[in-house]
């Protein structure tokens, strides 16, 4: 062992050495220098950490912890609450769930279980799921005879598992198992396969829940709201002052109560403690001074009377009226839904009132001082829900409602008079409801759940496989609350609190801007903790019970709240003591790493946070300014005996949420430490998201271009994954030769960019060419294109089935017949009717040679039953670009869901660049191929280096992409050192950026002037040019617009059969309209002639009979050859004209409805 | 005061132009912020108002041009073109990438292929391999023509990675030369009517290749034989058959003869005042490529001199700084070419050099026959 180590070592010592001698490879009297500049070099490299947390954790960490979670808790949590099903009719008979779990993904065939790998349901539209199995006891026998029985592992539905969950087969294999399950390692997994399809459940952003927000309204209202939600229920309280008095706002009350009178029936009869339970402050007192007195003019002085009060107020709905009519419905509501979230013990509603209590000051607070009032927006104030957390509300729901089927099923056969047969419990469960519900809501993501209010569209995606980061970038992005189309500002904007936790640059443009955001590197998004160990444990540290305070103290100055997930708790006279105790223990391991103690001073509370889906991160800590982390914790690491969660159990790092963030003070490096410093960075670049992690010297550009950039990464073409040959995408762009950057950051080496690369260093000249590079275009060297840059491969998938129909006759596939009619179409075609892989295939080519059979319905009749004349042919012809050859790359058969036989094509389309191909960089600089120039032609330097393309200066000057041009710097003096040079943001204070000093240093090294720029000579006149050129290479994407997928024109074609109008779109193969700004400025411009042919001769002429006498449209009589008008019957007055048939169309819709509209002709 | 006509230089001797405008004239001057005066004065008049005359005689120009060879291996060549103009010297250049006919795979017929590689890609790969073949031997492929002999190079791939045994990668060794023309017999409607006589090939070559006496000796083969085509994993199979046909590199850049040809300038380091002691130390020190040696001038003076200009790249670093651009003049001589060919393989790269002259030539001739 101890040898292995050794030889483990010697690769890790190089690397280190390599870090530390990595900030320049300068002279010795250079090093010294820079010393003495930078901030003191901060003594620990704490890089190593990141690698670390990302092989922990994963890229997708947060869907993978939120679904185990589910897996391993929420779901025995969820059917240990509904555990029971009991017939109505004989109480005796019921059935108990004992234990849940979920089992290995399989599928049963032929009532055989067959294990399932996650690429095998990609390729045969599967669905990747495992069994829900559940032990139970039940009841059987007849009426006399009761027995109990257990069964255990009753499969009752199937649960899609997320891919590298603890359920999923790839969960903990290595790249060579992953191979050989057809899996990329590289892909991060965090996704279902639904029927095939890979869906993403989006992360969805919330406003945190059980929380007292102080807002305002829509009428300026100050207002305290709480969404409650707790198993049972899910309500939202709101208090609100309104013209001086506070009311309640509740669902179940058709209008608003005064407060006091909620208080009152609360059992808070005395005015005098709900004043001292607010707090005595006279100004409060004052405010409440209103409310008090409407309550008096209501004559509400008793709980009694209170209740009668409330009484009058319910809503008429019938909704609540199941409960048990015994018990008041006004307490019944009071007790439940009113802030539903503080329980209610043996009818104790003291802490409801003091809760009341503490959101009337908290919203007296904020009238009284602006500052108090919470921000929306604050990132501390959201929850993030999670997959696991969305799939649990899903199952609860189909869960409950397969519950009550079973028993209504039960109660039928109990029901009956008769009961012939023992009747079994177990054989009720089982049924498809789970499944079906499962996979359905996770297909088309609407979220549709009844019980618990929740109707939402959109929730799971398709994940975009356009490239390997658009993969990434998809499983982080987090969908926003609202409706995009509210034209706010706020919600929009860059959120301080949002540092570290959600990627700055990362949004996409447009109507989405800053709602839809993304999570940044480190992100880590808690799951739910058990609430009541740490409940016990505050007050073993102190917390003086709420029970044993009186009104009076709940405010009392020298004291803090300790509010726990929302729940007063208590009081705490030492709360800077308690939360560090708190935090020593967590830091100790004692309490879950993600618990969040935040002293907030203003609001004179302690919060302490357990609950799931806040968004924290892990941070250094710092004791008086100075790191834990030391050297040797950090060679420890990268000697592989100690791991990231080592650091965490030996408190170095702890995770902070961002309300916890507020108490800690956070040094960026270890340099600017103080002695105040709580906390410091890991790495500063891991603010950003995994897309823009891949920009280079980000820090460096105007922002807006890396956000652009951050969108059109995920356009990128290059390599997918690792197995990207072996699926059957319907769209896959690939690049022939994908390169990996020469300028790399550390993100991208942490995300498998290199490995995964969507782009091409190409050898970029800076110059003014030809004048086909204005606007953004740029000019390529057909050379650099002959030799493959910028080739692309575009597969796309076929598919055909071979359809049973109801009358047991299928489709059939038949041997092409080779000579005769259509023969030049069925060329492709191998003997069995399918065409076969590596086939040229062209537009019109038949690809399947199928038959359908002509009668469908009816009778049944026997396939074998069937001549051939009883078929129709039903080929299938490919329809692709005009004038291109595509090549039939692979056809898979498979069987459908329906056990019909399908049939998967991939056609395969290389393309090499073309003019108007659209390229970029990795810097939002996007731009189309302007023109195609030869190599000769192209300038060159002096060490007969020719440009592969040539971009506009003008692209410079206004958007500022500083970033681009040290890229170029760097890459070209990393092509002449033969070292990757790094670019990550922020990095050069730590040396993962290298610096444009001694980038430059290095070029004058290699004999290249120390700015990039080279001594160019023209390729036309063979002179030298009159400037220097900044010349090097720079990593450009190939963006998936491509000209051939775009090019549309016609003469004439398809028209539209109801207005016979030409078609639209490109797909239709449609007219191109000149349309009302085109037409506006032709009719200023006085072309008639042209607005007539186009609006009719070009478009829907149709000739028309016109009664002169009553100005409606006749027909054209063949037979008699002459028009008729069908009103006057006869031909006597008729005219003929020319009209679109638009128009026709319209006035006889106008007849058909009433309407006659005539048609008064004068002579031309 | 006398009248003086500007014209009237009395320290410029007669005939020559004054130093500036010489220097204008055959030198390229590269301050630091841009190179200056790069264009050629082209029109025999240019100076007429000085009487003197721009013009180039051919007289002046044999006695003048020169070639001298720096360096020549087996494919790649440095030359001295001395005495020529640049648009000629770039003619050169451009019909070296563009215009200089090699043979190149074409055509490739892809009878299995089971790799990873696409057929499209393998095809271009095996495009882009040098053929070291004279293509003065073979004619060009019109469109009509069949392949033969003299217009057609036949290659064969034929790779197996049998299954159990480790990947193997394809190198461009493995394709074989098929002096007799294609093996692959065409798919005709009465291939068995004739089945006794030879069936029906895609080439038909009337006799093989290998007969004729260049081929005898010395087999076509590849430039590289390590060129890496594919990869195979166990069970994959790639068999194909490769046409290579004659064509230009403005075609394609497959049939360009060179990797790349190009020319530069020859710099001209010149020290405008002398620089001694410490600034040529300095001096020395700043030049990367090591243009500048120091000289001892006695008395325990150092001079700097210019001791290798020809290894200037300019990278400006002795012209950075103030004060610098006034000691230090960076210059390229309009009139002398360092030449610098790299050959793909196909030919010996002086070879492709004559052959470019007889090309340039040939255009020539064309023009005076349209002219006249």
């Amino acid at each position: 062992m101890g040898f292995k180590q050794e030889n483990v070592d010697e690769p890790i010592k190089e690397r280190q050495e390599e870090f530390s001698t990595h900030p320049s490879p300068v002279k010795k009297s250079d090093i010294d220098k820079q010393n003495l500049a930078a901030p003191v070099k901060s003594a620990v490299d704490k890089f190593q950490l990141v690698p670390e947390f990302l092989k922990v954790r994963g890229l997708v960490k947060q869907h993978l912890d939120s679904f185990n979670y589910f897996v391993n808790t929420g779901i025995k949590k969820i059917v240990r609450a509904n555990d029971r099903i009991v017939s109505s009719i004989d109480p005796s008979i019921y059935l108990r769930f004992t234990d849940v779990r979920i089992g290995q993904p399989s599928v049963m065939v032929d009532g055989i279980g067959e294990e399932l790998t996650p690429h095998m349901c990609r390729l045969s539209d599967m669905t990747y799921a495992a069994p829900i199995l559940v032990n139970i006891e039940y009841i059987t026998g007849s009426n006399v005879q009761k027995t109990i029985e257990q069964k255990n592992d009753v499969v009752i539905g199937r649960m899609p598992i997320m891919l590298r969950s603890c359920h999923c087969v790839l969960h903990g294999k290595d790249e060579a198992e992953l191979a050989r399950l057809g899996e990329c390692p590289l892909d991060p997994g965090g996704y279902f396969v639904i029927k095939g399809t890979e869906k993403v459940l989006l992360i969805q952003e919330q406003l945190s829940k059980n929380r007292i927000i102080i807002d305002t309204d829509k009428k300026g209202r100050i207002n305290a709201s709480v969404v409650s939600s707790t198993e049972a229920w899910k309500s939202k309280t709101v208090i609100i002052m309104d013209k001086e008095k506070i009311y309640l706002h509740l669902n179940q009350f058709s209008s608003m109560i005064p407060v006091m009178a909620v208080m009152k029936a609360m059992g808070m009869e005395s005015d005098q403690e709900v004043v001292q339970m607010v707090g005595r402050d006279p100004r409060f007192s004052a405010l409440l001074l209103p409310s008090i007195e409407e309550c008096a003019s209501y004559g509400i002085y008793t709980q009694q009377q209170a209740l009668e009060y409330l009484e009058r107020k319910l809503k008429k709905s019938t909704y609540f009226g199941a409960f048990s009519e015994k018990e008041n419905r006004v307490t019944t509501i009071l007790r439940d839904v009113f802030i539903a979230n503080v329980p209610v013990r043996q009818h104790n509603f003291r802490p409801k009132c003091l809760y009341a209590a503490v959101m009337i000051r908290r919203m007296m607070e904020a009238i009284l001082n602006k500052d108090a009032m919470d921000d929306k927006d604050y990132v501390g104030n959201k929850r993030l829900e999670l997959s696991g957390q969305l799939v649990s509300l899903l199952f609860e729901d189909l869960f409950k409602t397969m519950i009550t089927e079973v028993s209504k099923t039960i109660d039928a056969i109990l029901a009956k008079p008769s009961r012939s047969s023992r009747f079994d419990f177990s054989q009720s469960l089982g049924r498809d409801s789970i499944t079906v519900g499962l996979e359905r809501t996770l297909s088309t993501g609407n979220f549709d759940i009844k019980r618990f209010r929740l109707h939402r569209k959109g929730m799971t995606q398709v994940l975009a496989r356009l490239s390997f980061i658009a993969t990434l970038g998809h499983m982080t992005k987090v969908s926003p609350q609202f409706e995009k189309s509210r034209k706010v500002s706020g919600p929009r904007a860059l959120q301080p609190s949002q540092w570290g936790m959600l990627c700055p640059c990362d949004t996409p443009e447009g109507e989405a801007c800053g709602l839809v955001k993304n999570l940044a590197l480190m992100t880590h998004v808690t799951t739910d903790e058990e609430e009541s160990p740490l409940i016990s444990l505050c007050y073993c540290l102190g917390v003086e019970d709420l029970e044993l305070l009186s009104g009076e103290e709940l405010h009392t100055p020298n004291s803090f709240l300790i509010i726990f997930n929302g729940l007063i708790l208590g009081k705490h006279r030492k709360p800077q003591h308690f939360a560090s105790a708190m935090r020593k223990l967590r830091r100790a391991g004692k309490i879950g790493e993600f618990v969040s103690i935040f002293v907030n001073e203003k609001q004179r509370c302690v919060y302490i946070a357990s609950d799931g889906g806040r968004v924290c991160r892990p941070l250094v800590i710092a004791d008086k300014g100075i790191s834990r982390i030391k050297e040797h914790h950090m060679k420890e690491l990268l000697d592989g005996v100690r791991t990231f969660d080592d650091f965490l159990r030996d408190g170095l790092i702890e995770y902070l949420d961002v309300n916890e963030e507020n108490n800690a003070l956070i040094a960026l490096y270890e340099g600017e430490a103080t002695s105040e410093t709580t906390h410091i960075e890991i790495e500063p670049f891991t603010i950003l998201g995994v897309c823009a992690g891949l920009i280079p010297f980000p820090h460096h550009n105007q922002s807006p271009r890396n956000t652009y950039q951050c969108a059109m990464g995920k356009q990128a073409m290059g390599n997918i994954a690792y197995n990207q040959l072996c699926r059957m995408d319907t769209l896959l762009y690939l690049l022939v030769y994908p390169q990996r950057p020469l300028l790399t950051t550390k993100t991208i080496e942490l995300v498998g960019y290199d490995k995964l690369g969507a782009g091409q260093n190409a050898t970029v000249a800076v110059m003014s060419y030809s004048g086909y590079d204005i606007e953004d275009a740029i000019v390529m060297n057909k050379s650099s294109l002959d030799r493959g840059f910028g080739r692309c491969i575009v597969m796309k998938k076929l598919s055909a089935t071979n359809q049973k129909y109801d009358n047991s006759t299928q489709d059939r596939i038949i041997r092409p017949q080779r000579v005769g009619y259509d023969s030049e179409r069925m060329q492709i075609l191998d003997d069995d009717g399918i065409a076969s892989p590596g086939e040229i295939i062209r537009p019109n080519d038949i690809y399947i040679n199928k038959e359908s059979p002509i009668i469908t319905k009816g009778p049944l009749k026997s396939s074998m039953g069937l001549s051939d004349s009883d078929y129709k042919p039903s080929r299938q012809t490919f329809k692709g670009p005009e004038g291109e050859t595509s090549v039939v790359d692979r056809v898979a058969l498979c069987s459908d869901r329906n056990s019909n036989m399908s049939i998967k094509f991939i056609i395969r389309h290389t393309r090499r660049p073309e003019v108007g191909d659209k390229f970029s960089s990795r810097h939002g600089q996007k731009g189309v191929c302007g023109t195609i120039i030869q190599q000769e032609d192209f300038p060159f330097s002096e060490r007969g280096i020719c440009p592969d393309l040539i971009m506009n200066p003008h692209g410079f000057p206004s958007r500022m992409t500083v970033g681009k041009m040290i890229e170029l710097l760097g890459g070209k003096a990393g092509v002449s050192n033969g070292r990757f040079h790094y670019g990550s943001a922020f990095g050069e204070p730590s040396g993962h950026a290298d610096r444009v000093e001694a980038i430059s240093e290095t070029l004058v090294k290699h004999g290249f002037s120390y700015n990039g720029k080279d001594f160019i000579y023209s390729g036309i006149t063979g002179c030298p040019l009159q400037a220097y050129i900044f010349m090097g290479p720079i990593y450009y994407q190939k963006l998936k617009h491509m000209v051939l997928d775009k090019m549309h024109a016609r003469g004439s074609g398809p028209r539209v059969m109801l207005t016979r109008q030409p078609t639209e779109g490109r797909a239709r193969n449609g007219g191109l309209r000149v349309g009302e700004m085109e037409r506006d400025c032709l009719i200023a411009y006085g072309a008639s002639m042209l607005i007539f042919e186009r609006l009719m001769i070009s478009s829907d002429p149709f000739e028309v009979q016109v009664c002169r006498v009553c100005g409606l449209l006749g027909y054209y009589n063949h037979k008699l050859k002459t028009g008729i008008c069908s009103t006057c019957k006869n031909g006597d007055n008729i005219s003929t004209m020319k009209l679109p048939y638009a128009c026709k169309l319209l006035i006889q819709e106008l007849q058909s409805m009433n309407i006659v509209p005539r048609l008064k002709l004068t002579e031309a | 005061m006398p009248e003086v006509s500007p014209m009237d230089m009395p320290d410029v001797p007669m005939g020559k132009l004054p130093e500036h405008l010489e220097l204008q004239r055959t030198r390229v001057l590269c301050a630091s912020d841009a190179p200056t005066h790069t264009e050629n004065i082209q029109y025999s008049g240019a100076y007429a108002m000085m009487g003197i005359d721009n013009g180039l005689r051919l007289d002046q120009f044999c006695k003048n041009f020169r070639v001298e060879v720096i360096r020549l291996t087996e494919d790649d060549m440095e030359f001295d073109m001395i005495g020529i103009d640049p648009s000629l010297a770039n003619a050169f250049r451009r019909i070296l990438i563009a215009e200089l006919p090699t043979m190149a795979i074409e055509k490739v017929l892809i009878a299995n292929n089971t790799s990873v590689v696409q057929d499209e890609v393998l095809a271009h790969r095996l495009g882009l391999i040098p053929i070291k073949v004279d293509p003065r031997l073979f004619a060009y492929m019109s469109e009509n023509d069949t392949p033969n002999e003299k217009n057609t190079i036949v290659f064969k791939l034929h790779v197996r990675c049998e299954r159990g045994s480790p990947r193997i990668t394809v190198k461009s060794d493995e394709l074989k030369w098929l002096p007799n023309g294609s093996e692959f017999s065409l798919a005709t409607e009465n291939s068995t009517a004739n089945s006794t006589s030879k069936p029906k090939t895609y080439t038909s070559f009337s006799c093989s290749q290998d007969s004729l006496p260049i081929f005898t000796d010395n087999p076509i083969q590849l430039a590289h034989p390590d060129i890496i085509i594919a990869k195979l994993g166990p069970g994959q199979e790639i068999e194909l058959e490769a046409h290579a046909v004659k064509g230009m590199g403005k075609t394609h850049a497959k049939w360009s003869p060179v990797a790349t040809a190009w020319y530069r300038m020859l710099p001209e380091v010149v020290l405008l005042k002398e620089i001694e002691d410490e600034k040529a130390e300095e001096l020395v020190k700043k030049c990367p490529v090591n243009v500048f040696d120091i000289e001892d001038i006695g008395d325990d003076k150092k001079k700097a001199i210019v001791a290798r200009p020809r290894a200037c790249t300019l990278c400006r670093e002795c012209i950075r700084g103030k004060e610098w651009g006034d000691l230090v003049a960076l210059r390229r001589v309009k009139n002398h070419f360092i030449f610098t060919i790299e050959s793909t393989g196909a030919l010996p790269p002086e070879v492709l050099f004559t052959e470019a002259v007889k090309i340039l030539e040939d255009k020539c001739q064309r023009v005076i026959a349209e002219l006249s």
